[in-house]
């Protein structure tokens, strides 16, 4: 599969359908609510309500952290540091320690890499609550290319001590995620798509907890551990499995560190094989953090599923998603593969 | 020291600061012999800076040291924190007997600072250019936050090579954060040369006025000037951040560790031990500098 015979004309396409660029003009127009990611900055708003600690910044991307809704809201506690994301995080820290809860915001390209030395040493080794959202995570930037493509950064922050890292699969989930993030000790990298991800959740999820996964659909013959953008082609290919025969178990690792060793232990004892799937290189995040666990663990059949350790091609989202099989269309034939069926 | 004590209106002789940065030199000596290997030549740059600081300008309560409206310190070229171990442990913030075994296996006191571990470190230090965006955001919480603390931040001239110095520059200027306050201890020296030949940071006072900031460049080993300047400070607020660029001398105290670059990092024994001990305790003689 490849982007070539693409409509060049989209802009965005996922599972939510399509936005073409005659319609682009009108997407800065769209209310936050109909950008589910995009929620961001309006629940950041309400949690600051009635906790004068949070203050929320950005470097040069209200618009598209959707930041601006808490700037409108609250613009004495917001600040744009400008294109500066070093000294933005660093910075944070330097609040933090002065008893702020800061949340600060850009693509995960620069947070999680660019930024990620101001986040071992700044934030995460004097255990400052700063929470750093890496947003546009992934490939979902999409025809913007490697230097804005963030396949990297789970690795990267996972080898961090003492940082939480956790990725939110929709809106309701990263609402659940800020809610429980504010008390919560330490620095906290919290990394989200494109903000155009399908529902999850149909509700924000009451008994979310960082380190706990999440199972979505009970099963035995297979496990797929998902995080992130990549929970709905989970679910989605887990219902199609169904309707074949193949019983497949989904689990949400929305924390990535620390990771919920015993749903893995669990799955490796009581399903058959193991599928993890990320929007990220298959060296260094999930994939990687399952099979640390797995080591102990009797063999079984094994697969990481994301980018194979390559700087992605550039090309419209959803081509993308689509040539690297991190749709319901490509986790559906990979979990197929591992299970040997048709 | 007490609460609120406005630091200018203490009496403080010059005499007794002088006294204090020789305490100053002296342990550094001690501690690195401990250690096996300290930062001497930056430290004995900046210890009249530490002195006049500590002793008579900061607003601080060892007794409290997270009291929310101290003024802030943050040791950008941490490094040095040999020379600041023994100030916080003078001053009652822990018994200068914890230092006994500096940087031994477990001991909170390492090279660079630890907040975590050692009472009145404001944040830790050691990665260099990280500082003066630490200050900047402890300046910003002090105005979201309706305190008068201000934030000071020591960097060393070698670290301004460094790029996120001048992003936190650009952004203290831009939010007018009179409150911040950074020294430059400027040694004139990094680890490969003098800055001019390894990386130039002249014109310094330009490159920071135009960033907008309110700048002043004094000696930084002349006790009295030090201190007119701290006094001087004007109070946090809405206003140009203040910069205060102390020309020093790289290895200050000991003749031949001034402006040499074999004492970045270096341990004395012996007679060379009591030698320097010898010198610093004389006290400083005047800065003869040699031509090249």
């Amino acid at each position: 599969m490849s982007a070539a015979g693409q409509d060049q004309s989209t802009l965005f396409r996922g599972d939510e359908g399509e936005l073409r660029l005659k319609d682009a003009k009108s997407v800065r127009g769209t209310p936050a609510k109909a950008m589910p990611a995009f929620i961001l900055g309006e629940e950041l708003a309400d949690l600051a309500e009635t906790d004068p600690r949070i203050v929320v910044a950005t470097a040069d991307l209200a618009n598209s952290s959707r930041t601006r809704d808490f700037a409108n809201r609250h613009p004495d506690r917001f600040i744009d540091f400008g294109i500066a994301e070093r000294n933005m995080i660093t910075a944070a820290a330097g609040m933090a320690s002065c008893g702020l809860v800061p949340y600060v915001a850009t693509f995960a390209s620069f947070a999680g890499i660019l930024a990620a030395e101001a986040i071992k040493t700044d934030c995460a080794y004097p255990r400052m609550p700063v929470r750093i959202i890496a947003h546009h995570s992934g490939i979902s930037m999409g025809f913007y290319g490697t230097s804005h493509h963030a396949t990297e950064d789970l690795g990267m922050m996972r080898t961090i001590a003492d940082l939480t890292v956790v990725c939110a699969a929709d809106a309701n989930q990263l609402r659940a995620i800020l809610r429980a993030s504010v008390d919560h000790p330490g620095a906290m990298y919290i990394r989200l798509g494109r903000g155009r991800d399908a529902e999850v959740y149909a509700q924000v999820p009451a008994d979310f907890a960082f380190g706990k996964a999440t199972t979505l659909r009970e099963g035995k013959d297979l496990t797929i551990i998902a995080t992130g953008s990549q929970v709905h082609a989970a679910i989605t290919a887990a219902d199609r499995l169904a309707e074949t025969g193949a019983s497949v178990r989904v689990i949400d690792m929305h924390t990535i560190k620390p990771l919920d060793e015993s749903a893995v232990r669990a799955a490796a004892r009581e399903t058959k094989a193991i599928l993890t799937v990320e929007e990220h290189n298959v060296v260094g995040g999930l994939g990687s953090a399952v099979a640390e666990v797995l080591v102990d663990e009797d063999r079984l059949p094994f697969r990481r599923h994301g980018i194979q350790d390559e700087f992605s091609l550039i090309g419209p989202p959803a081509a993308l998603y689509a040539h690297y099989r991190l749709d319901a269309d490509g986790v559906t034939a990979v979990a197929r593969e591992l299970l040997q069926i048709n | 020291m007490s609460e609120g004590e406005p630091a200018d209106r203490r009496n403080l002789s010059e005499a007794y600061l002088i006294e204090r940065a020789k305490f100053i030199r002296l342990e550094t000596m001690r501690l690195t012999r401990i250690a096996g290997a300290g930062h001497y030549s930056s430290t004995f740059s900046a210890a009249e800076l530490f002195a006049a600081l500590y002793y008579g300008h900061l607003r601080l309560d060892p007794k409290n040291p997270k009291w929310e409206d101290r003024d802030r310190f943050v040791l950008s070229k941490g490094h040095a924190a040999i020379g600041l171990y023994p100030v916080l442990a003078d001053l009652g913030f822990y018994p200068l007997s914890k230092l006994d075994d500096f940087t031994r296996l477990g001991s909170a006191f390492g090279d660079h600072p630890d907040m975590k571990k050692i009472p009145g470190i404001d944040f830790s230090s050691g990665s260099l250019g990280h500082g003066l965006s630490i200050a900047l955001g402890m300046a910003l919480a002090g105005r979201l936050t309706g305190r008068t603390y201000r934030s000071y931040c020591m960097l060393g001239d070698g670290e301004l090579n460094e790029g996120q110095i001048w992003e936190a520059a650009m952004a203290a200027g831009h939010f007018k954060l009179q409150g911040l306050v950074g020294i430059v201890d400027r040694n004139q020296l990094s680890i490969d040369g003098p800055t001019e030949k390894v990386m130039s940071v002249e014109p310094l006072a330009d490159r920071f006025t135009s960033f907008g900031w309110d700048v002043k460049r004094i000696d930084g080993h002349d006790l009295s000037a030090i201190m007119a300047t701290l006094s001087a400070l004007k109070p946090a607020g809405t206003g140009r951040p203040q910069m205060i660029i102390a020309d020093t001398v790289k290895g200050r105290g000991v003749k031949y560790m001034e402006l040499s670059l074999d004492w970045h990092v270096g341990n004395l024994v012996g007679d060379d031990y009591d030698d320097a001990w010898a010198e610093i305790e004389a006290g400083l003689q005047p800065f003869e500098k040699e031509d090249a």
